[in-house]
């Protein structure tokens, strides 16, 4: 039963990974879409995202229409969630399969982990006009996904002694979950600093075009720092929880392992890029730069320290 | 300021001016001057951010080079292979980073900056939480959230009323403002916010303080148990003893625990991690000082609490019981000797030492295949961590084993420096091999050895530490006053109504201290929920 399961699971993966491709090409097509439109007289759009900018000019809620989705973005959208949906269902097979959660080693850090950033990623969308992210989120995503699958599959396999307990359940996926909104707010990040770059040339026009279909910087960097706040209380949650599973498993709650170095670097950054958001001469530009490198900390933690370095927590299962 | 944490630049203070930088181009500074100068740099939001910036860049070479306290073993291989390496590490302390000056000077430094900015935050929150909302500005339309209505046949004082009644429904403090036309209601809500952000630094601070002085107090030790052994848990009988500088070694919980039996299960229905241990358990009777005895189950991720101390299941192995016999037959070493596994299926190492009773001092280096499997080269290997077809080999030296020195030796290596080699290896007698029950011949007449049983280990960790109730509460502390400080709405919101042609002209606003992504539809809601009222009461029979 296992072994069938955890193949109709990787069936499942394999086409998720075709489904979100699908999806990536309608939310480029409909980028360029409106790169084509924004050429023609449209206005920039600041209001993107579904709050006011407090900051920013009065604004009394309807003042601005929403820029429509489009047909393009839509289907984005459907092929988004079709591809959730088997994602999803991998997973929990996968679970089922190995009867435990799915988060347990590399290849299923990265099938939940994925997972995560397209479920955030479409629950943002219901709160916020974020269409404009589709091209990147599910680029992303697909990249991950596919680069797992293929480099860090392994069968299913019980849990070791040292995996099982309630915290595996709590801390693991409180990182997955914190790791999905760094990753967004990354992709929002790049997003901003590509908007915000100096203009010392009269750019390329398609360039400008497509950069006006995008919401404008000061929507970018709160909307980056909406979801890094977020991410922030789920890491400072995922570093305490680990803490208390390391006291109860080894007797210590903290004794600079590998992996808890990592953890509280890639704390002390996003620490940081809160604290430059209200420095003066520190937001924008820079705190950008500190939320793409703690994504970058976050992918080197996951990606290099488990895989390279040795500590107790080498449960890569690679 | 470390203080101003989640919070954007638009929630300073209303009176807060960023800290003039011309000071530091004044050339008559006194000496005071100087030091109130480098005080209010070093407690900056800028400051504490390059600080931050440096703890993390401070903290990666932590991770790339061995550590003593986490990997020992890594720090000794670290310094053979790289022996250029060495004095550089031993001059900037790089196998102990996070004890080390220079981290040490970072983190002191941004403590020192985050205590000199939380004493005036909290004298600023004190009088803030006392303070009236601040009166009405006198340009609501300029406010980044603002809605202008008119009211027909309504009253404004009435109407204000209603306004009021419902900001104080949402929590909002109220205060009205302004006399005749000017008449108006001032809100303000999210206090909590700065309360949240107070608390998480001090939280931080909390967890430092714990840190630092609650070292003193705590003790690890390690002890190897075979089946069927017991302790006392006592400092001699301890394998190693960690303790802090205020703990007192005679004061150890008196109790003495047994290991009755070590159990693992192995996976054997899954291919793919065919023999992987499924579970550990360690069942061991617990003696305490009042003479009371119990049974309990040690398992990862369950330890056992004893009088304080917390022993916990962290390594296991076979320890062979091997008997040495001299020529006549009379027994001169018997003993279980843990041997240290080296792989996933258990091949283990292990060192005997019999110093005493044969013509010879001897020592013998050995290998344990719990289930013997032979590669294409003819080398052994173990294939099954469980003892299905056990082996043991023996390397056998002869001579001095440096144990009459007075110098402490380890248990599990062997200073072959001074011995001779006369079984295995390049010796002229090959390797001894035994199986358990069966003696064979030690070379050179020496005697036999025999190999009786293989019982387990438990490597058992015990631990006591006082901070870890503290630390939980100030980790729950952080938590808490975080989620205020970035999610809780700091706003305050403003209503002016005047008579204007027999109606009443209606103005709501309201403006954030930091991010507030509801700040408009506050205003809206408010707003609607005035006319809907009005409208009510219009409606209502007199």
């Amino acid at each position: 039963m296992t072994p069938l399961l955890d193949q109709i699971s990787l069936v499942l993966v394999y086409s998720a990974i075709a489904v979100y491709a699908c999806a990536f090409v309608a939310f480029a097509l409909q980028l360029a879409r409106s790169a084509a439109q924004a050429c023609t007289p449209a206005p920039e759009r600041v209001s993107v995202v579904a709050g006011p900018l407090p900051a920013g000019p009065a604004d009394t809620g309807d003042a601005e229409p929403r820029p429509p989705v489009g047909t393009r973005g839509r289907v984005g959208y459907a092929l988004t969630v079709l591809g959730a949906v088997l994602h999803v269902t991998a997973a929990v097979l996968r679970g089922i399969a190995a009867d435990r959660v799915p988060w347990a080693n590399m290849f299923e850090f990265s099938l939940t982990g994925t997972a995560l950033i397209i479920a955030t990623f479409l629950l943002l969308s219901i709160w916020a006009r974020t269409a404009f992210l589709g091209t990147a989120v599910l680029g992303l995503a697909t990249l991950l996904l596919g680069t797992a699958t293929v480099s860090f599959y392994v069968p299913v396999i019980p849990l070791v002694p040292a995996l099982q307990s309630a915290w595996l359940v709590i801390h693991v996926m409180v990182a997955l979950l914190a790791c999905a909104f760094f990753g967004l707010s990354f992709l929002v990040s790049v997003t901003y600093l590509v908007k915000a770059r100096p203009r010392t040339r009269a750019a390329a026009p398609r360039l400008s075009a497509l950069l006006g279909s995008v919401p404008g910087t000061e929507a970018l960097e709160r909307l980056a720092y909406r979801l890094n706040i977020v991410g922030f209380a789920l890491w400072t949650f995922t570093l305490i929880a680990g803490a208390i599973w390391a006291g109860r498993a080894w007797g210590r709650y903290w004794g600079w392992d590998v992996k808890e170095v990592w953890t509280f670097i890639i704390w002390v950054i996003y620490a940081a890029y809160i604290h430059a958001m209200a420095t003066r001469g520190w937001h924008g530009r820079r705190a950008a730069w500190l939320s793409i490198i703690g994504f970058a900390a976050v992918l080197f933690n996951f990606g290099v320290v488990n895989v390279f370095f040795t500590g107790l927590h080498s449960y890569s299962g690679l | 300021m470390l203080m101003r944490i989640a919070q954007e630049r638009a929630d300073r203070p209303a009176d807060h001016v960023d800290r003039p930088l011309e000071a530091a181009r004044d050339p008559q500074l006194t000496p005071a001057g100087w030091l109130r100068w480098g005080w209010r740099q070093l407690t900056s939001m800028r400051t504490a951010l390059i600080l931050l910036l440096l703890l993390a860049l401070a903290a990666i070479p932590g991770s790339l080079i061995p550590q003593q306290s986490a990997d020992p073993n890594g720090v000794i291989q670290f310094r053979r292979n790289y022996p250029e390496w060495r004095t550089a590490a031993d001059v900037l302390q790089l196998h102990d980073v996070f004890g080390s000056v220079w981290f040490s000077a970072i983190y002191l430094l941004l403590f020192v900056s985050l205590v000199g900015c939380v004493i005036p935050r909290i004298r600023h929150h004190v009088k803030a939480l006392l303070a009236d909302p601040p009166a009405t500005p006198r340009n609501l339309a300029r406010l980044p959230a603002h809605r202008r209505v008119t009211l027909a046949g309504a009253d404004s004082h009435e109407v204000l009323e209603l306004a009021r009644r419902e900001l104080r429904r949402q929590r909002y403090r109220t205060v009205w403002s302004g006399p005749g036309r000017a008449a108006s209601i001032a809100a303000e809500r999210g206090f909590l916010r700065e309360t949240g952000n107070l608390l998480f630094h001090l939280a931080l601070l909390a967890v430092l303080l714990i840190l630092g002085f609650g070292a003193g107090f705590r003790y690890t030790a390690q002890r190897i148990l075979v089946e069927g052994q017991s302790f006392a848990n006592t400092r001699v009988a301890l394998d190693s003893f960690t303790p802090g500088r205020f703990v007192d070694p005679a004061q150890l919980p008196r109790f003495t625990l047994a290991l009755d039996r070590f159990s693992v299960d192995y996976v054997e229905d899954n291919p793919n991690a065919l023999g992987m241990p499924r579970a550990f358990e360690a069942e061991v009777t617990v003696g305490t000082a009042d003479g009371a005895q119990r049974t309990a189950t040690l398992r990862v991720n369950e330890p056992l609490s004893v009088d304080g101390a917390d022993i916990y299941l962290l390594g296991n192995g076979y320890a062979p019981t091997v008997v040495v016999r001299d020529p006549a037959g009379k027994i001169v070493f018997s003993d279980s000797v843990p041997f240290l596994p080296q792989d996933a299926n258990l091949t283990s190492l292990g060192v005997v030492k019999v110093p005493d009773g044969l013509a010879e001092q001897v020592g013998m280096i050995g290998f344990l295949y719990p289930t013997r499997a032979e590669a294409a080269n003819g080398a052994s290997y173990s294939s099954y961590p469980d003892l299905l077809d056990p082996i043991i080999t023996l390397n056998v030296y002869i001579g001095d084993l440096g144990l009459d020195a007075g110098v402490p030796v380890s248990v599990y290596t062997l200073d072959t420096a001074n011995l001779t080699q006369v079984a295995g290896g390049d010796a002229p007698a090959p390797a001894v091999q035994l199986v358990p029950g069966v003696p064979s011949p030690l070379p050179n007449g020496l005697g036999t050895v025999e190999v009786t049983t293989i019982p387990r280990f438990a490597s058992l960790d015990i631990a006591h530490d006082p901070t870890q109730v503290p630390m939980l509460l100030a980790a729950i502390g952080a938590v808490a006053g975080l989620g205020l400080s970035l999610f809780v709405p700091r706003r305050r919101v403003w209503v002016r109504a005047h008579a204007a042609g027999g109606g009443v002209a209606l103005e709501v606003a309201a403006l954030a201290r930091g991010d507030d992504p509801r700040l408009a539809g506050t205003v809206d809601a408010l707003t609607a929920h005035l006319v809907s009222r009005v409208a009510e009461q219009k409606g209502a029979p007199r």
